[in-house]
């Protein structure tokens, strides 16, 4: 049973105006994550990523649909027992939303005595919590005097003071410079694999994915559009929004205007073979070529690393006779994956 | 009688009297500030939560205090005194003297509070009070240990601001016979032409203000850390 099940969730919001349409923040959303895993989900702003992380611990509740976290359904329950489920999540907000009244002791206490943990147990599990996140040194500090990363880390220690079985992540790093981003992700990894908690993260950066989720779903409109394990998405994206996701960290196909620049320089029938799986190596397939005399240019491509897995695009120009080149891309097909680029 | 530049006084001889009021006016002000400051702290919280996106949004009563303080607030204080003269009578069991004013002036305090409290808590950071609800907390613990500290140092600058102006205030209170540093600036110093006694009572209201507002703004600086 995964741990948290979401089956054709919906979520509208009422109609600002009078006779206005409502809003369709999210729209059938069926999504699965398994205990353990860290769950990425990417999309644009107003995708509904944000108000879908939101109905998780029912901060919005949803309109229909079942949500199940560790097998309790949380749809439709009372605030009183929504609390209870919340205790058991927690969460990680953008802009950290740390009280500035308080200390951060203060604000890693604030979990602890909603939770009803007796005082006498605060002072060394907040320092267990500070060590963990690496600023055992600012208990006594303001959060106006930390810099945004040091936030982030007491906003992730904060969430985790009550030792939660899921993280939920709204834009965690997206207020961050990319150096903060990195190391926030490798303390929200840490959190992952030492503590064994499911993190649930949302992002529009395909960076934050790559680095860090194991499976993803694309949102838009409300909509997840496409979701599977990081690496068949970014090495086989299917729709066009998440090819446009892709595109924006891996850049191993021309664009319609490379295209024409290339064409202008290279008279020949362009294609784009797709090498995924490792077992099939480059060579084998440039044999095939030669083999018809078929004189080949590698015009533009890349070979990417995704969590330890490669993958590359190579587009190339091929010249010589037709029906050689047409039999060679026969053979050549039974490899991998080719397309036509016009 | 003494003469001096500003005329004739008699400001030696009313210096017990001048005293009295003095502490006549502290009392007013101060049990005006301590009831209306707590009334106000309510129907602020009910104002700033029941408006959309509160914690306790809910339209209909929004819809109700707000107009209701709309429409007390505006009146002019000296003829606020005359209309809730019947409802003072009700409560207090009096229209005129010093219980009547502290009926007036707090009614009066409580619904500019009010406002002040609502600006402030309304200006509270809605991430703040977000997070606070995906630990589980409860609506009266967010309220109490969060929203309230959150917004601690700006209520501390309105309600000095408040002090100020029930001090104001208080100044009128000889129109339904109640007493304070006001009437007798009225009383013995305008309409007997002394100036002195006019001004040596300005003075001491002007201390007051001084006092009240270095008190508040220290605390909501300590409060601030700035």
């Amino acid at each position: 049973m995964a741990l948290l099940e979401i089956r054709d969730v919906r979520k509208e919001f009422p109609a600002r105006s009078r006779g206005g349409s409502p809003t369709v923040a999210v729209d059938g959303v069926d999504l699965d994550v398994e205990a353990g895993e860290i769950f990425g989900i990417v999309g644009y702003s107003g995708a509904g990523k944000s108000t879908l992380i939101r109905l998780v611990n029912a901060l919005e509740p949803a309109t229909s649909g079942s949500i199940k976290v560790a097998g309790t359904e949380i749809v439709g329950l009372g605030e009183r027992q929504l609390q209870e489920v919340r205790r058991g999540i927690g969460m990680v907000f953008q802009q950290f939303n740390l009280m500035n009244s308080r200390t951060v002791y203060g604000n890693l206490a604030f979990p602890l005595q909603v939770a009803g943990v007796p005082k006498s147990e605060h002072r060394a599990r907040i320092s267990e919590l500070l060590h963990f996140v690496g600023l055992a040194d600012k208990a006594l500090a303001y959060p106006d005097q930390l810099s945004g990363g040091q936030k982030q880390r007491v906003g992730i220690a904060r969430a985790l003071a009550t030792s939660p079985s899921l993280l939920l992540a709204d834009e965690a790093t997206s207020a961050l410079d990319p150096e903060t981003t990195q190391e926030v992700l490798a303390l929200l990894k840490q959190v992952n694999t030492e503590l064994g908690i499911t993190i649930v993260l949302i992002t529009h950066e395909m960076e934050v994915i790559k680095t860090i989720a194991d499976r993803v779903a694309v949102m838009e409109q409300g909509r997840v559009i496409e979701q599977g394990p990081v690496f068949d998405l970014f090495s086989r994206p299917q729709h066009p929004a998440t090819r446009r996701f892709v595109s924006t960290l891996i850049d191993d196909e021309p664009s319609a205007r490379a295209l024409e620049v290339l064409q202008e320089r290279h008279d020949g029938r362009f294609v784009t073979l797709a090498f995924r799986d490792p077992a099939v190596r480059q060579s084998q397939v440039f044999a095939e070529l030669i083999a018809r005399e078929v004189a080949f240019e590698l015009v533009y491509g890349g070979i990417e690393d995704i969590q330890g897995q490669t993958f590359g695009n190579l587009t190339l120009s091929l010249t010589g006779d037709p029906a050689q080149i047409e039999a060679a891309l026969a053979a050549v097909r039974e490899r991998v994956d080719v397309r036509e680029v016009a | 009688m003494y003469a001096g530049i500003l005329g004739d006084t008699r400001l030696p001889e009313l210096t017990d009297l001048l005293w009295e009021e003095t502490f006549a006016t502290l009392y007013i002000v101060g049990l005006t500030l301590l009831i209306g400051g707590l009334f106000g702290l309510v129907l602020g919280l009910a104002l700033s939560t029941t408006r959309r996106g509160g914690l306790l949004a809910n339209r209909p009563v929004f819809v109700v205090l707000n107009v209701g303080v709309n429409f007390f607030r505006p009146i002019p204080f000296v003829i606020f005194i005359g209309a809730v003269q019947p409802f003072s009578r009700a409560v207090v069991g009096t229209g005129i003297g010093e219980k009547a004013i502290i009926f007036a002036m707090t009614l009066a305090a409580t619904f500019g509070i009010s406002r002040i409290v609502e600006q402030n808590l309304v200006g509270v950071d809605p991430g703040v009070i977000e997070a606070a609800r995906s630990m589980g907390a409860g609506r009266l613990r967010i309220v109490l240990t969060v929203l309230i500290p959150e917004a601690l140092g700006p209520l501390i600058l309105g309600y000095t601001f408040v002090l100020v102006a029930i001090i104001d205030m208080s100044a009128i209170a000889g129109a339904i016979g109640a007493g304070g540093l006001g009437a007798f600036a009225l009383q013995y110093g305008w309409r007997q032409f002394d100036t002195v006694v006019t001004w040596t009572t300005v003075l001491i209201i002007v201390a007051l203000v001084q006092i009240a507002q270095f008190g508040g703004n220290s605390l909501a600086r300590k409060v601030m850390r700035r």
